[in-house]
């Protein structure tokens, strides 16, 4: 398992705690709580070994379609395809986003 | 818009997540979960071994209502190590559990519902989690006193190990199609007594023995219901209003073990007889 930090620069935008999927085989759970910082904290913990920049690349490709928010986001990844990362991102931006309100609350 | 008569459009509980059955299961506004996965209960031990863990520990549990009765629902999730219980996860349940039983000595008879979808003790905590299911045990036996225990196995992992020992300590058992229950899961049997005797590939064997169908009509079960929401949710109403049952499953020991007693183990066993050796009747 490798333990991954990213820290990336990020505007302050309100935000509803989210979580979305779970740690199963080619799966990943993806939590977005709130934070006082300016910056989106990343935190990763995946079983694939040796995976980082491909992390990097997949979070900076992100960027450029959406600016992230200041945000703690915890990544538990389970051997999780680079196009399943991103749904489950993607999904979890969506519900934190979402000015209508979330059941997390 | 979704067409609620069309059966292919009505979600499956089997397919749905811990979390999902346990909204289903209770009156809408009514869920409170406890330790939810932000409170981020993660076990301490998984991490140590290199494995990823979960924030909710895979298990959800979760105070509520059901029909304006107040109950305590625990659901494993299956898809996260095989539902197997470790530290956390076991003493999630058995909280919730001893929760229930506080309140029905306080005076708010609380029932309990537990989703066992569950592989059993998980092996990278072993003795802790073995502790962990003794502790869900004694819960329940104390519970059952006051107020319906209701086990559901609905599947698609099913109930194993530890755990279908607890299913058999419960008030009632609700099993679907889809659903397994047994002390020893396919592959442990057929690494034990041979591919001939056992083959944990060959599904339809399998759930001839240990699937809901089989275990309904050999009588270890309770109900035998549907898959959908709905049907599921009927059925837990159903044992709710029975209460607590004049004697347990695991009162009549005794009986089972006479029945275990006189099977002829030189024959290989299959679903027919195994079904009238359990009721007691002549294979036709």
């Amino acid at each position: 398992m490798d333990t991954l930090l990213f820290l990336r620069p990020a505007r302050a935008v309100p935000l509803n705690r989210t979580l979305v999927g779970y740690v199963g085989s080619g799966d990943l759970e993806v939590m977005i709580d709130r934070t006082d910082g300016h910056q989106a904290e990343i935190h990763i913990r995946t079983s694939t070994q040796g995976s980082e920049a491909r992390w990097q690349q997949l979070i900076e490709r992100m960027e450029v379609d959406h600016p992230l928010p200041a945000m703690r986001m915890d990544i538990h990844d389970f051997a999780a395809t680079p196009g399943v990362i991103r749904l489950r991102i993607e999904q979890a931006l969506e519900l934190a986003l979402d000015n209508r309100g979330n059941t997390h609350d | 818009m979704t067409d609620q008569t069309d059966a292919r459009l009505i979600p499956s509980f089997v397919e749905q997540s811990a979390r999902q059955r346990v909204e289903g299961m209770l009156d809408p506004g009514s869920m409170r979960e406890l330790l939810s996965p932000f409170d981020r209960m993660t076990s301490p031990w998984l991490e140590q071994q290199g494995v990823v863990p979960q924030f909710d520990d895979g298990v959800v549990v979760a105070k509520g209502t059901l029909n304006a009765h107040p109950v305590v629902v625990a659901a494993i999730e299956g898809s996260f190590q095989g539902g197997s219980l470790g530290e956390v996860a076991g003493a999630k349940i058995a909280g919730i559990l001893e929760l229930a039983l506080e309140a029905c000595q306080l005076g708010t008879p609380t029932a309990a519902i537990l989703v066992l979808e569950s592989g059993g003790v998980r092996l990278q905590e072993a003795n802790l989690g073995l502790a962990a299911i003794a502790e869900i045990q004694s819960a329940i036996v104390a519970l059952r006193q006051h107020q319906p225990v209701i086990g559901l196995i609905t599947g698609p992992v099913g109930c194993f190990g530890g755990m279908s020992i607890t299913a058999g300590l419960c008030s009632y058992l609700l099993m679907t199609r889809e659903g397994r229950l047994g002390l020893n899961g396919p592959l442990v049997i057929e690494q034990e007594a041979g591919v001939g005797e056992y083959d944990s590939r060959d599904r339809p064997f399998i759930w001839s023995l240990t699937g809901g169908e089989q275990r309904y009509a050999t009588g270890l079960v309770d109900a035998f219901m549907g898959q959908s929401l709905s049907q599921v949710r009927a059925a837990v109403l159903d044992c709710l209003q029975q209460g607590v049952p004049e004697q347990f499953r695991s009162d009549t020991i005794e009986a089972s073990l006479a029945t275990l007693g006189q099977v002829d183990t030189e024959h290989q066993i299959d679903a027919t007889r195994a079904r009238a050796i359990l009721t007691q009747e002549q294979p036709s």
